[in-house]
């Protein structure tokens, strides 16, 4: 097998990994488009907040120190304790369903029956209110996270492609484990959605307000239960994103390239959210290593964005959506 | 409020009737300028089938709403088996046994019949997110008799044939008919209907008059229903509210309604559809 084969493939693996990822917050917009028709731009600074709120659980840090020791001249930083990384997560998401609580209560509890865009313009001021919290709770650095998950080379695949091709693939473990739990948490998320009686009444509200009411249904609670899923998805994608890359303010802008993910997959498909994520994933790897050498490299920054402009000029549906058709 | 130990009483066909369910007091409801109901009363009787009749725009649907949640009246109290009923969101109402179908049709277009029937029951799904998930014991025990529950409708209603069909795909006689499975499958205490033979044909509406009865008959179900054909209304119900301009003009038997001048010059003399 030619060299340049044999890269291609550890490239297209590596594109599949990163896919997930896009995959993972894609998968967070969807499912709050689906049940509410919010397209949510703060997805990828729900995914920033998680893993910020993560970091400052595990290392004990005082939330809003900065502010307290501004007004009352104190010195605070830490609680000098540390936190388990499990007991940590649980936490952290109790913090996501009380966000979703709060972002139900006072943002779009009130929005009902509104504009798309109006619901888009309130989720984008929920975005910079987001980083702005998160940032006064937490601080601006670039933190670590770690919460024992697998990182590193994995010897294994390294040295089984070595025997084959004399050519060691360089995959990392982390990302390895990152498919897995992103596969793991569709399956949960499918069959929550098939086979629990909240899962039904979500497709429901997904489907008919006026419907969904006349069965029992309160708008409300599933909402807030949409956000606390969708806050738990980005919290998943906050801890891998945090783990590979540290926990920094530019993780929100994830959130952008998951729009082109989305505009592949259609706003409301879960396997379309995956598909598209594993496409763009390997599509800008690839094309980084076989066309980013002659046009002077960082493709990564636009193809995503090119790739699914074409794509909406032929398919504007997505892969999975319905094709519409114009009544007439 | 003692009105639940009203007489019972027999019917003609032998279905017994008996005392007041929900009573409406002195309702009010307003949209801006536009009075909707104008200090309405009257009451349902348990196993009854009400009719509420009126021309167009008169305020019926605007008075099932109101019973349902949808609408909150300015005025006027709802009772609900004797006690006074504070107020309530739709959903509230929905879990408290009643159940509707809207004028113009609310299904869950994206799923099948079978699906949405199964909605019907969320409120009798109980067991919890956790037992639920991993499909265990009580949970897949409460599973099957929702199911035997929701085929029973499906066999009952004549609608076995389309049951994996996606609703989308059904002619408008068939939505109002799975409608209807949706709200039996709740088992309601009492069944609300808006106009459920509007835009039939006489074939259709001789089927669904049938199921009405039916239901009403074998499940002793509370029906109070919305009609513009007076022939159905005649033959269907117990007793009849006539309303105008959000004015209850008459209320009695249908013989009683029939022969009532004000409703005679108000609707009986007004052409309709
Ligand atoms: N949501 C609403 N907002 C504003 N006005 C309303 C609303 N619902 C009903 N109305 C008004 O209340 C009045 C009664 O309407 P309603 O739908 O109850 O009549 P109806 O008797 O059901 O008529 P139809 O036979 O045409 O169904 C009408 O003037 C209507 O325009
Ligand atoms: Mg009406």
């Amino acid at each position: 097998m030619s060299d340049q084969l044999v890269f291609a493939m550890e490239v297209f693996l590596n594109g599949l990994m990163a896919g997930v990822l896009y995959a993972l917050v894609a998968l967070g917009f969807v499912l709050i488009y689906k049940a509410s028709g919010i397209f949510n731009y703060a997805q990828g600074v729900m995914a920033l907040f998680s893993a910020l709120t993560l970091v400052g659980i595990m290392e004990g840090q005082v939330p809003f120190a900065h502010v307290i020791n501004a007004t009352f001249g104190t010195d605070l930083h830490h609680f000098g304790w540390h936190v388990p990384g499990f007991v940590a997560i649980l936490l952290t998401m109790a913090v996501m369903v009380l966000l979703a609580i709060c972002v139900q209560k006072f943002v779009f509890r009130h929005l009902v029956g509104q504009e798309p865009i109006i619901l888009f313009m309130a989720t984008i001021g929920l975005a910079y209110f987001l980083e702005g919290v998160g940032d006064l709770m937490w601080g601006s650095e670039i933190k670590k996270l770690d919460v024992g998950l697998p990182q590193g080379i994995n010897l294994m695949i390294d040295e089984t492609t070595f025997g084959w091709f004399g050519y060691g693939f360089f995959i990392d473990n982390l990302d390895i484990v990152a498919t897995i739990i992103a596969a793991l948490l569709v399956t949960a998320l499918v069959i929550f959605s098939q086979y629990t009686k909240q899962g039904r009444a979500m497709r429901a509200v997904a489907d008919d307000h006026q419907a969904a009411l006349s069965v029992g249904i309160s708008l409300n609670f599933i909402w807030v239960m949409v956000w606390s899923v969708a806050g738990f998805v980005a919290l998943v994608a906050g801890i891998m994103w945090g783990t590979k890359s540290g926990v920094q303010f530019s993780l929100s802008l994830i959130a952008l390239k998951a729009l082109p993910v989305l505009m592949l997959g259609g706003f409301t498909s879960i396997p379309g959210a995956i598909v598209g994520g594993l496409i763009i994933g390997v599509g800008e790897k690839l094309f980084e290593f076989a066309i980013g050498p002659m046009v002077g490299g960082a493709t990564e920054n636009w193809f995503a964005y090119v790739l699914a402009l074409i794509f909406l000029v032929f398919r504007p549906q997505g892969l999975f959506g319905e094709k519409i058709i114009e009544r007439v | 409020m003692n009105d639940m130990t009203h007489d019972s009483y027999t019917t003609e066909d032998g279905r017994t009737i008996g005392g007041v369910v929900m009573e409406m007091k002195n309702i009010t409801l307003r949209f801006g300028g536009v009075v909707a109901i104008e200090n309405i009363s009257f009451d349902i009787r348990e196993g009854e089938i009400r009719a509420i009749i009126g021309p167009n725009g008169a305020g019926k649907s605007s008075m099932l709403n109101v019973i349902s949640g949808f609408y909150v009246p300015q005025e006027g109290d709802v009772f609900y088996k004797g006690q006074k009923r504070p107020p309530m969101r739709p959903y509230q109402v929905a879990q408290q046994g009643i159940a509707r179908t809207f004028q113009n049709i609310a299904l869950f277009e994206g799923m099948s019949v079978l699906d949405n029937v199964m909605t019907g029951r969320l409120r009798q799904m109980k067991s919890g997110l956790l037992a639920q998930a991993l499909w265990k014991g009580k949970a897949e025990a409460e599973e099957v008799a929702n199911r035997e529950a929701v085929e029973r409708i499906i066999d009952f209603l004549e609608i076995q044939h389309i049951r994996k069909t996606p609703v989308s795909r059904l002619p408008y006689g068939l939505k109002k008919r799975v409608e209807l499975a949706r709200a039996l499958a709740a088992e309601p205490s009492i069944l609300l209907l808006d106009e459920p033979m509007a835009g039939m044909n006489v074939e259709e509406k001789e089927d669904m008059s049938r199921f009405i009865l039916d239901v009403n008959d074998e499940f002793g179900t509370t029906i109070a229903l919305i009609e513009h054909d007076m022939g159905v209304v005649m033959d269907l119900s117990d007793r009849v509210v006539v309303m105008d301009y959000g004015k209850k003009i008459g209320d009695g038997t249908p013989d009683e309604v029939r022969n009532n001048q004000a409703v005679i010059d108000a609707y009986l003399g007004v052409a309709h559809d």
